[in-house]
Formats: C-alpha cells, sequence, structure tokens
C-alpha cells in the first residue's frame, strides 16, 4: 500500500451553478490517503453539493477532480466508483422494494457473460459483508427486503455496499442522522475499522461532537466556499470547532489563527 | 421512517415478541410473500374459469372451446408481459397499438412482394425496435410525461399509417401455408386429445419465459426494476437511467412488433391499418388483473400471463357459460376491480 498522508482526491477549484444559483464557487478540497476527513458546515453551506461531487452525481461546471494522480473526465456516478471512491449518501440510496442482497449489488450487479445474475455468489458475499461489519440478525437475512427493515438497519445495507467494491475511500454523509445512540456508536465503530484497514473516509455531519469524536482533519466550507480547514491537534477541542463555526456563522469570518488559512 | 407492515417491527430488548413475529416466517409464508401476486393472478383465472365451467361443463370439456382459446390468447401476452418492464421501471407506453398496426403492415409489405415470412419476420423486429427507440428517445430525452407523449405517440404513428395505407389492406393469400406460416401459426394437435394447439401459442410460452429470465434475473431487468422502485438511488448508483427507460420503450416496441406480425398471420396473411387498436385497453387490464402495481419497482412475468388468459377468456367463456354478450363488459370490470381488491392484500407499497 502506498504511504498514508498523500493525497488520493484532489478537488481543484470546483465550480458548481444550478440555473443562477453558485452552490461551490471553487472549492479546493484534498483527502489523504488514510485519514478521516471531517467535512463540515452550515446548512446551505454547500456540503451536500460537494459530497455529491465528490460521488460523481453532479458533474463539477469547472474546475478538475483528481483521484490517484489521474484527472477524471467526466465525472459520473460510475466513474466515482470505478475510481475507488463509495458514498453512503444521506437518503441511502436504497431500492425499498428490493432484497438487502438486489440493494448491495444496485449498480454492480454479479453476472455472467449473458449479463444473468449469479443469485447464490450474490446471496453469500451479501452474507460475508454482512457479517463483516457486525450486520447480522435472527429476524431478516440477504433477501429480506429493504423497506422492512429499521432506519440503523438500512443505514447498514447502505455501508455494506459501500465496502463490497474494496473501495479506498468512503464517504459517508450524514451517516448518523436519525439513528439511535446505539446504532450512532456503530456507526463509529465502523469508521474506526474502516481506518484500522488502512482504506479513506469521509464524514459528513451536522453534530460536530459526533465529527471531532471520530475525524483526524476538518475541512469547514460556508457559503459555497472552503473556510478553514486543519488537523485535530491544531485545535483546542470540539468547543473551539464550534466557536470558531458560530464566528463564521455570524460574521462570515472565523478568527483561525494558526490554522491554515484558506488559499485565495 | 415509517415501519408501515408488522412483519417490520422494531426488534427491541423490552419486546422480545416483536422478533419472534419476524422470524415466524415459513417457508409457505416466504413463498407467498415473493409470489403472492402471480399467485393471486393464477387463483383469479382459476376462480373465473369455474364459474363459467360450472355454468356449462360440456363447452368446457369441449376441445375446440380451448382450441380458440389459445388461438386467440398470444397476442395480449406478448404485449402484456412486455408491457410489465414498462410499468415496473416507472413509465407507460400507450402507443403499443399502433406499433402493432405498423409492423404488419411492413411485414405484410415484404410478404406480398415476395419476402421469405421468417426473414420478413425479423425484419419486422428490427423495425418495431427502432420505432421503440424513437418513442423512448421522445420520452425520456424529451422529458415528457410518458403517459402524454406516448398518448400523442400512438394517434401520430396510426395516423401516418392510415395516410400510407389510404384505406387500403394487404392480403397475401400465397403465403399462407408457406414453411414460415406454418412455424409461426401453425396448428398441430396435443397427443389425440383432439385439443390442436396453435405454434403462436408455443411461441408465447416461451417468450412469456424469456421475459421472466430476462425480468428476474438479467442486469437489464433489475435495473428496470431498480430504476422504476428509485430512480435516483439507482443514478447515485451509477445506474444509467435513461438508458434503462429507452431500453423499454425498444422492448415494448419488439413486442408490438412481434404482435403485429402474429396478428396477420392468424388472419391468415390480412392486414388492415388499425390491426391492433383493440389491444390497448385489453393488454392493460391484463396486465394490472395480473398483479403488477401502478406504482413502478415490482412486477410479475407470470402475473401478467395469467392476466392475459384471464381477460381472454372473459368475453368467450362468458358467452359460452350462457351469459348474453351485453354482459361481456360488465363482467369484465367486475374481474378487474375485484382482482385489484385481491391486490391489495398481498401488499402494498413498501417504503
Amino acid at each position: 500500500m502506498a504511504a498514508s498522508g498523500e493525497p488520493i482526491i484532489e478537488m481543484r477549484n470546483i465550480v458548481k451553478r444550478f440555473g443562477n444559483v453558485e452552490a461551490l464557487s471553487g472549492v479546493s478540497m484534498t483527502v489523504r490517503r488514510g485519514e478521516v476527513l471531517g467535512l463540515l458546515g452550515d446548512n446551505g453551506a454547500g456540503k451536500s453539493t460537494l459530497v455529491k461531487t465528490l460521488a460523481g452525481v453532479h458533474d463539477p461546471d469547472e474546475g478538475e477532480i483528481i483521484v490517484k494522480g489521474k484527472p477524471r473526465k467526466p465525472w459520473t456516478p460510475l466513474a466515482a466508483r470505478d475510481a475507488g471512491i463509495e458514498t453512503v449518501f444521506q437518503d441511502r440510496a436504497l431500492a425499498p422494494q428490493h432484497s438487502i442482497v438486489t440493494n448491495i449489488f444496485m449498480g454492480r450487479e454479479m453476472t455472467n457473460w449473458l449479463g444473468l445474475t449469479q443469485v447464490q455468489k450474490q446471496v453469500d458475499e451479501a452474507n460475508r459483508l454482512m457479517r463483516e461489519i457486525g450486520f447480522t440478525s435472527k429476524v431478516f437475512n440477504p433477501e429480506s427486503t429493504v423497506g422492512h427493515l429499521s432506519g440503523g438497519e438500512r443505514q447498514g445495507v447502505a455501508i455494506a455496499r459501500a465496502l463490497y467494491n474494496k473501495a479506498d475511500v468512503i464517504v459517508l454523509d450524514e451517516p448518523t442522522t436519525a439513528l439511535s445512540l446505539t446504532e450512532t456508536q456503530k456507526v463509529f465503530r465502523f469508521v474506526e475499522a474502516v481506518r484500522a484497514s488502512g482504506r479513506t473516509v469521509v464524514f459528513i455531519g451536522h453534530n460536530i461532537y459526533h465529527v471531532w469524536e471520530i475525524a483526524d482533519r476538518f475541512f469547514v466550507i460556508d457559503r459555497g466556499r472552503e473556510a478553514f480547514e486543519g488537523e485535530k491537534s491544531q485545535f483546542g477541542g470540539a468547543d473551539h470547532l464550534i466557536e470558531l463555526m458560530h464566528q463564521l456563522a455570524e460574521t462570515g469570518q472565523a478568527d483561525v489563527g494558526s490554522l491554515t488559512e484558506p488559499a485565495a | 421512517m415509517s415501519d408501515a407492515t408488522p412483519a417490520a417491527t422494531k426488534p427491541s430488548e423490552a419486546n422480545a415478541s416483536a422478533v419472534d413475529k419476524r422470524q415466524e416466517q415459513s417457508a409457505w409464508f416466504r413463498f407467498y410473500r415473493r409470489n403472492g401476486r402471480a399467485l393471486n393472478a393464477f387463483i383469479t383465472l382459476m376462480l373465473v374459469w369455474g364459474v363459467f365451467a360450472v355454468n356449462n361443463p360440456v363447452l368446457f370439456l369441449n376441445p375446440i372451446f380451448y382450441g380458440a382459446f389459445l388461438f386467440s390468447v398470444p397476442a395480449t401476452v406478448f404485449l402484456t408481459t412486455a408491457l410489465v418492464f414498462v410499468i415496473v421501471s416507472g413509465e407507460l407506453d400507450l402507443a403499443f397499438p399502433s406499433v402493432v398496426g405498423a409492423s404488419g403492415g411492413i411485414f405484410m409489405y415484404m410478404v406480398m412482394s415476395g419476402a421469405p415470412v421468417v426473414g420478413s419476420f425479423f425484419v419486422t423486429l428490427g423495425f418495431g425496435a427502432l420505432i421503440g427507440l424513437g418513442i423512448g428517445l421522445i420520452v425520456v430525452y424529451g422529458k415528457i410525461s410518458s403517459l402524454v407523449a406516448t398518448l400523442g405517440l400512438n394517434f401520430f404513428i396510426l395516423g401516418l399509417v392510415n395516410l400510407l395505407a389510404q384505406g387500403r389492406t394487404i392480403t397475401a393469400p400465397e403465403a399462407v401455408d408457406t414453411f414460415g406460416y406454418q412455424l409461426f401459426v401453425g396448428k398441430w394437435e396435443l397427443f389425440e386429445t383432439g385439443l390442436q394447439v396453435p405454434m403462436h401459442f408455443v411461441w408465447c410460452l416461451i417468450w412469456t419465459l424469456f421475459c421472466w429470465v430476462l425480468f428476474k434475473y438479467h442486469r437489464f431487468g433489475v435495473r428496470v426494476q431498480l430504476v422504476g422502485d428509485n430512480s435516483d438511488s439507482a443514478r447515485q448508483m451509477g445506474i444509467n437511467v435513461e438508458r434503462i427507460r429507452v431500453g423499454v420503450f425498444v422492448f415494448s416496441g419488439i413486442a408490438a412488433a412481434i404482435t403485429g406480425a402474429v396478428l396477420v398471420q392468424m388472419a391468415n396473411m390480412v392486414w388492415f391499418p388499425t390491426s391492433g387498436k383493440a389491444y390497448l385497453l385489453i393488454a392493460l387490464a391484463a396486465l394490472f388483473v395480473g398483479g403488477t402495481p401502478t406504482w413502478g419497482g415490482v412486477g410479475t412475468i407470470f402475473g401478467a400471463f395469467f392476466g392475459a388468459l384471464t381477460v381472454t377468456l372473459i368475453p368467450s367463456g362468458a358467452v359460452g357459460a350462457g351469459f348474453a354478450g351485453y354482459w361481456t363488459d360488465f363482467l369484465f370490470g367486475l374481474v378487474i376491480i375485484l382482482t385489484m381488491i385481491a391486490h391489495r392484500f398481498s401488499g402494498a407499497r413498501v417504503r
């Protein structure tokens, strides 16, 4: 494996417009191999747009995306997945009327040369994945319908799907929203496990305490621009980070002091 | 996230019985859960048949009755099974009757000009696929509601065919009883029972099996279901949603072309511009009686097959059972409504 710390994803001067609205006005974000990057921002700051751009759902209007040293164009969900980026979307991106297996292999069906799905192979692999993340229960099996699962269980399906492809980068968009305390702890344990396996995590959160707990580095955006970023050690605790974000919300600027200034 | 069904009760330490409830799924229960809609369609067919047969057992033991039934069933089967893909993908196709008419015309034009029947058939398939592609591109990339777009296109294509045909019919009596004709619509007796099985019924069985494999096991069918269930999710997972949507219209076009080519052969190589027009509501009724819900994402090919059998049986069966002809529409409507209520019990939409 390549040395940790080197950039695995570089997003350069990303601009994304929706009609007249500029959701991202030139954001540059680097994700380093093996880290847990916490992406923070207020509602409407452009977090979702940035995540969806990272996932390939949005193709940026300007700027470039470089994954593992290679510029990627065109940038689509399939291109992102092929580049080794798997995303657990905020809405979980599941098909509720279908089974856990079908959902895990959505868009990446295991097929033979005729294009027919290899049912047993998929079920076995789904079983293995579900065990791997400790997502098993007496009450459901890989063939259970996703619509019958609880919120936390659905999150588990989305996570299992992200793991299946042995992705290098796993993007978790607000993974703890609407989850119980126990389920949130499960997500944290999962992030730890992914980090321990040498993979990279981008963790997007509303709850700064949640993000603080597991991230190594923080990237804060505000009104479509990068506000500041810094290593965990550069902050004086979660409360310091919260204080900075308050300043940002009120004045549009934060007294970042020793932290990295945004590239102008 | 609401858990609508009892089977989805959240397990919790305090309420262990909830867990037990979810475990209580016998093999039979699971089978019904998965195939309830197709089973309901089959039960409907059996009930309709049973009610008619009790009224006139002599006729309903006569193989000639079934010969006629098997003769008229395939056209609806070809159309309905393909429509499952369209409806499951979340779209609607009302243009297939015009494609049936147009394809039948192309097919007969070639046969009349002396082209071999089998060759003409395959060219017709290509033609149907092409029209389907056109319809799909207009609906998907024109971003028009498929209901409105295909409604308009149905009139448009039908009108175009009428303009070209100028009211003429095409006949090719010399092509009757050729090898191709025998291959597509010839009849053979089943084990000396007196039951005349038309070849196009055999083809519609093969077609149904093909559709079932395509729908349930092929990547295309699986993706059609995923796109219909949640197109945003499908897109986020890298499925080319537009291509799948165009694909279902191409598939529907192919099925319409098969139907068109078979219908003219059933009429002993006679084509008239409006052939196919009658199948619009019949095929859609068969689809819904067959248990494919209107909301997309899930559907059943075998259900559609049983649905096609049911809607074909009602008119002839009703008359055979002694109902006067004007009962037909009433019975038709009754069966559709009662089946819809039955399907409600086999599963509401899961979100």
